[in-house]
């Protein structure tokens, strides 16, 4: 192994497929922290300033992220192949799981037992997805200004059931809208 | 419609707003599929989040598991190829042009913009899932008990899948 903190040139395709493979079978509800820490710290396929580069422009759009962050390793690393196998590696292994898991599902869902085990596994996700609203919030900046708009769409969405692409696209020119403004101002001045 | 046709066409649609990865979709993929479609009742949607949330993997799965119920493994690969396809194309073609427009107003405006959306959109799916789940008082106990331990401390998730497990399973929750 070289010492060198830089990728080795010529990455296989299959080295890109079970990195990635590695990545998706590691994390539970999410898998984001585990593809940094292999990317940058196991593997050494990117830098710690690369990894955040790249991110920027996966969080930026929508999707699921680490899908996106495959797309963009397995580009950098091996072209238009690479882009396809790399989010390949990162979905199989866990679609496999997932599927094994659903099909004893329903065969066994119905006992009694099955029914109290996946209520309570929800219940404990449901707590997982207030956490992390939580958490997203607590990270947004210019609290009083923009949480407004995290309101709006809880209850557009939540309450009044209105289409979400819709709702998105609304809040997304007012907040969006009023981000720039607050921009352009800040610039001025 | 085709119910693989119109899965698949859904979820493409809804990749485009998926904001905050395939969890923000959660409130906008139980309008559709549950209420408008009545492809999978309530309660097996919130089993089918269960069943995403034990498996390892993104959290994409719960599409990938949604699919499933609705058409079978091919139902599962059309949503879940929907679900990822646009965005992996989009940023595919971005990706050499992100340092001429990384930092520009409008693109820091657009982040700024999103995040308080997706925080929005994370309570909604919280909020519904835990609705349509049919939790009785004990659970709430222990849906707020699991978001206080994953603020508060950093204890890893699997603790508080096991736990709902091990209590739903001995009847308690």
């Amino acid at each position: 192994m070289p010492e060198e903190n830089k990728a080795p040139p010529a990455l296989s395709l299959a080295a890109l497929f079970l990195g990635f493979s590695k990545i998706g079978l590691s994390g539970f509800g999410g898998v984001l922290p585990f593809a940094r820490h292999y990317l940058v710290e196991t593997s050494r396929w990117l830098s710690a300033d690369e990894f955040n580069a790249l991110l920027g422009l996966c969080q930026f759009l929508p999707g699921p992220n680490v899908v996106n962050l495959a797309v963009v390793v397995g580009k950098r690393e091996r072209g238009l192949m690479g882009a396809i196998v790399a989010p390949l590696g990162l979905v199989t292994g866990p679609v496999i799981v997932a599927l094994l898991l659903v099909m004893l599902y329903d065969r066994y869902g119905t006992l009694p037992e099955a029914q109290g085990m996946m209520r309570g596994v929800a219940a404990a996700g449901v707590g997982l997805l207030f956490a992390m609203g939580y958490r997203m919030a607590s990270a947004v900046k210019d609290k009083l200004v923009f949480l407004p708009f995290a309101v709006l769409v809880f209850v557009a969405v939540a309450l009044w059931r209105w289409s979400l692409p819709l709702v998105m696209l609304g809040a997304l020119m007012l907040s969006g809208g009023l981000a720039y403004w607050r921009l352009q101002r800040q610039e001025a001045s | 419609m085709n119910p693989l046709v119109d899965l698949f066409i859904q979820f493409l649609l809804l990749s485009f707003v998926a904001f905050g990865g395939a969890t923000a979709l959660l409130p906008e993929m139980f309008r559709v599929v549950v209420e408008n479609r009545h492809w999978i009742d309530p309660v097996t949607f919130t089993h089918l989040y269960a069943i995403a949330q034990a498996a390892p993997g993104p959290n994409l799965l719960v599409v990938t598991l949604i699919g499933w119920k609705v058409a079978g493994v091919a139902g599962a690969l059309a949503a879940t190829l929907a679900m990822c396809l646009p965005m992996s194309v989009a940023i595919y073609l971005l990706y050499d042009r992100w340092e001429s427009f990384k930092g520009a107003r409008w693109q820091r405006a657009v982040q700024v913009g999103v995040a308080p959306l997706a925080v929005g959109l994370i309570f909604a799916g919280a909020g519904l899932v835990g609705q349509a789940a049919e939790l009785p008082v004990a659970a709430w106990v222990f849906v707020l008990a699991v978001a206080a331990f994953s603020t508060k401390t950093k204890f890893h998730p699997l603790w508080g899948i096991g736990a709902g497990a091990a209590l739903g399973l001995l009847g308690f929750v």
